[in-house]
């Protein structure tokens, strides 16, 4: 998911040619209190407007108890935005009041549902609350952790190693894994170290994460690196995937690779893995 | 009897069958002087009034110089505000090109100082004014390989040349640095000065470090040498990399940079004991960076690089990943202190660079060139000259000449800059035909052309977006609109001349 | 509609700075300066019009530097301006 500022129309016009998985316009922390009515019609005509092709589409908006927050709700809704992603959430009520709201405008335009939920957990409240977040409405489709804010409500400062994050990481993961939506990780500001971005990425990777939030087009193909699938785990995954449509033919439900009862976790890591490929580009779907 | 005396008749004789003198040894004359002091007496050392005197120069005649300080030029300036206060009238500029730096020609050009020019290119306030029709005749605008031809087969015949160099000893050795501790400027290269060297009937060498003699390794020789004169400065070598050199950061630059060498890693070219070139553009030369990695790992070398040299090149060589760097034109200080240190980095004029008609010209040899755009088209053809508001702005520089001679050429333009379009239906200007363009590679897909199925197979093996050239243009139409026609007036201020002699193009006024 | 002076966006490349002022006279002045004037300045000045009609607008002095913007981003800054101009938000309070 790459952040791109919401008053910013050259990077908002182009942002997808650097091939995110998702963009993310911001309203909230890159625009200034002054330019919070021209960036909310920015974004609401960059959406309407720009071929953003296959790019999932979020907008980080202001927090409802702000002056703009239910004029961002509207306005990005009203552009068709798939996803709104809220600030510094701390509990589920605020997830619902966001969901009130955009259902309000929704029901207006005649389709209603069509708005996903992301929340940024960025506090300590926030990560004590991270499953009843995750489960606050249908509409959710993840959690991210906004490490920067997270940081100074716990009274300490990123490290490069990040152990201070470990149990926001760790939570948020569980609580998106328990909840069934995606767990998304913080930024890393320093687009010049690429060598720590990688180390992070891959260490995210590791706790189980399905993105990483970028903030300059330069480190996407880190993340895409890190998070393709090599070729080894690919042809191993499509031999099983091969060996579960063998079986769903022959009727049989268990299924067997050289011989070799495979276990349902194996069948989920397979499905995953291939995902994963297509994501990056590493095969195609209609390979599969 | 065979004294000297005794066979002075048959010296005759022989001096008479051969229509020749016989020697005279009370002319000859011993000069004690010692060396050093005598070099200072070279006939060849004037100042350059005297130089133009000397020179036979008269109204109407061609004078040349060269461009290698680039934006830091100080010689034509300097040579015309001298020719302008002698009184001189009605000449011929042909320089190898000409950028912003040269706005003080319009006041001669206004004054009929100059009354015709011949570049490769023209930037800045000049470019402007000319654009909006201050010339008379025509600009006459060649490829630096296109020049290289004309001088030498006499299309283009230089009556004096005002070549500035880094260096120069009393008798005209020259190069475009110098191995003295007064150096004060360098630029590296002096090829395109070097047909000017050779075939103009005078030579006047400009130079900010007069140094003893022998000014060796040289680059121009004293043979083609007739004045030398010594000036406060002929340029300042920190602009040599301003203006169109530039090292980017910018993320679109750097996308375009990376498919560009996917683009060479898969096109079939990429083997050991491969050449390339890359032009000026930004994300041709970042291209060089993300070629390397591919080397290294592939283990692959390559002969030699071509054309500008850059300090991206300079490290692949010390690198040991390329082979043997051919330097027309040095396009960074790194580059120009190569040359001077390296003798595998080796000078050559524009002839020997990229001109059509000399068979052993680099480009011949040359398999990719990577290479920038102002504009391309749905046919493959491309402006490098002209701005979509109709306003020169660029150079042809040695685009035509790699493009066609090369095995792959490759051009690397954004399809939008802000809301300028750079794939449409027709260019702007014609300068490198589109015969000689195989892949353009854009922030939103690469295109082929169909002259090289081949290549378009094997870039979508590899899994690279390859797209039409119409799908290219109608997309950038869908995201900019349709552009109106540019208001172009009647008057031809520009030629544009094929590499091989022949007219390719006019540039029409624009109103202003 | 009444108006005040106005003004929205910015001189970034891309962007465009509108500024907004009440007419003595009916109709909409615009007084466009462009990077790629010859080849837009008319689309960009209907794109003007259109917005500020769109939004009731008929009467006004628009004063626009453009830096090369995309229609999308013209249409944002006029109807920022013209919201600052009204003080009336398109979006319900």
């Amino acid at each position: 998911m790459m952040f791109v500022p919401g008053n910013n129309p050259a990077m908002m016009q182009d942002a997808h040619i650097y091939g995110p998985d998702s963009i993310m316009l911001d309203l909230e922390d890159s625009v200034s209190m002054a330019e919070k009515d021209t960036a909310r019609l920015l974004v609401h005509h960059a959406l309407k407007s720009v071929d953003y092709g296959n790019t999932e589409m979020v907008v980080r908006i202001n927090p409802l108890n702000t002056p703009y927050g239910k004029k961002d709700i509207e306005a990005v809704v009203k552009a068709g935005v798939h996803v709104i992603r809220m600030p510094k959430t701390e509990t589920a009520e605020e997830v619902r009041e966001v969901e009130r709201e955009i259902e309000r405008v929704e029901k207006e335009l005649g389709c209603l549902g069509r708005t996903r939920i992301m929340a940024a957990i960025e506090s300590a409240l926030g990560v004590v609350n991270a499953y009843d977040i995750a489960t606050a409405s249908p509409r959710m489709m993840g959690i991210a952790l906004g490490a920067e804010d997270y940081c100074a409500n716990l009274k300490t400062q990123r490290s490069n190693d990040g152990d201070e994050l470990r149990l926001a990481r760790e939570t948020i993961v569980v609580a998106a894994r328990a909840a069934g939506i995606d767990a998304l990780d913080t930024v890393y500001s320093n687009v010049n170290d690429m060598d720590t971005f990688r180390k992070e990425v891959e260490f995210i990777k590791t706790l189980g994460f399905d993105g990483k939030s970028i903030i300059n087009p330069r480190q996407i193909d880190v993340v895409n690196e890190v998070f393709t699938p090599t070729q080894k785990d690919i042809d191993k995954a499509r031999t099983i995937i091969a060996a579960i449509k063998e079986a769903e033919k022959k009727g049989s439900g268990v299924i067997a690779v050289n011989g070799k009862m495979v276990d349902k976790p194996v069948v989920t890591r397979a499905q995953r893995t291939i995902e994963l490929a297509i994501a990056s580009g590493a095969i195609k779907e209609e390979e599969i | 009897m065979n004294s000297y005396n005794d066979r002075k008749s048959q010296i005759e004789a022989q001096a008479i069958r051969l229509g020749k003198t016989v020697y005279n040894d009370s002319k000859a004359v011993k000069n004690p002087t010692p060396r050093l002091e005598l070099q200072k007496e070279s006939s060849k050392l004037a100042t350059l009034e005297d130089a133009i005197r000397k020179s036979g120069l008269s109204d109407g005649m061609t004078i040349s110089f060269h461009h290698h300080f680039r934006g830091g030029d100080k010689v034509v300036n300097m040579v015309v505000d001298k020719l302008a206060e002698m009184g001189f009238k009605n000449l011929h500029l042909a320089a190898s090109s000409l950028s912003d730096v040269h706005a003080p020609l319009i006041e001669h050009i206004r004054n009929g100082v100059i009354t015709k020019i011949s570049t490769s290119g023209l930037r800045g306030e000049l470019a402007k004014e000319i654009s909006h029709g201050l010339m008379d005749e025509p600009v006459i605008f060649r490829s630096h390989g296109g020049r290289g031809s004309a001088i030498a087969n006499g299309d283009l015949h230089i009556d004096v040349a005002f070549l500035g160099a880094p260096s120069s000893d009393p008798l005209g050795n020259a190069t475009g640095y110098s191995r003295s501790e007064n150096a004060k400027s360098i630029c590296g290269s002096l090829g395109y000065a070097l047909p000017d060297a050779r075939y103009a009937d005078k030579v006047v060498i400009i130079t900010d470090d007069l140094v003893p003699y022998p000014n060796t390794p040289n680059s121009i020789s004293e043979r083609d040498v007739d004045f030398v004169v010594e000036a406060e400065s002929v340029g300042d070598s920190s602009k040599i990399s301003s203006g169109a050199i530039r090292d980017t950061k910018n993320p679109r630059d750097i996308l375009l940079a990376r498919q560009a060498a996917k683009v060479i890693e898969n096109s079939g070219y990429f083997k050991p004991g491969f050449s390339i070139q890359t032009g000026s553009g930004g994300a041709s030369l970042a291209a060089v960076k993300y070629l390397r990695d591919s080397m290294v790992k592939n283990n692959i070398v390559a002969d030699f690089a071509l054309g500008g040299i850059t300090a991206h090149m300079v490290k692949l060589h010390e690198e040991g990943l390329i082979k043997r760097l051919i330097d027309v034109q040095s396009f960074d200080k790194v580059a120009a202190e190569s040359l001077r240190r390296n003798p595998m980095h080796k000078e050559v004029s524009a002839n020997e660079y990229a001109s059509a008609d000399e068979p052993g010209s680099a480009v011949h040899y040359l398999d990719i060139v990577i290479l920038s755009a102002l504009e391309t088209d749905v046919n493959f053809n491309v402006n490098v000259l002209v701005g979509s508001d109709g306003i020169i702005r660029g150079a042809i520089g040695g685009h035509p000449d790699t493009a066609a001679d090369s095995a792959l050429s490759i051009i690397v333009c954004p399809l939008l800059r802000g809301r300028i379009p750079c794939v449409v239906d027709e260019v702007t200007t014609l300068i490198t035909p589109g015969s000689s363009v195989d892949v353009i590679v854009t922030e939103y897909g690469i295109a082929v052309n169909p002259r090289r199925p081949e290549i378009k197979e094997r870039l979508e093996a590899a899994g690279l977006n390859i797209v039409d050239i119409t799908w290219l243009r109608d997309k950038a139409r869908s995201i900019i609109g349709e552009a109106s026609a540019l208001p172009f007036g009647n008057k031809t201020v520009g030629v544009v001349m094929n590499r091989d002699g022949s007219v390719l193009d006019v540039i029409k006024n624009i109103e202003s | 509609m009444k108006l005040n002076n106005a003004i929205a966006g910015t001189l970034e490349s891309g962007d465009i700075l509108v500024e907004l002022s009440p007419s003595d006279t009916p109709g909409l002045t615009v007084n466009l300066e462009s990077s790629v004037a010859y080849q837009f300045g008319d689309q960009i000045r209907n794109v003007i019009r259109e917005t500020l009609e769109e939004l009731g607008i008929n009467d006004a002095i628009v004063d626009a530097t453009d830096k090369g913007a995309l229609d999308c981003t013209i249409r944002a800054r006029v109807t920022a301006a013209a919201v600052r101009a009204t003080g009336k938000d398109v979006w319900a309070d």
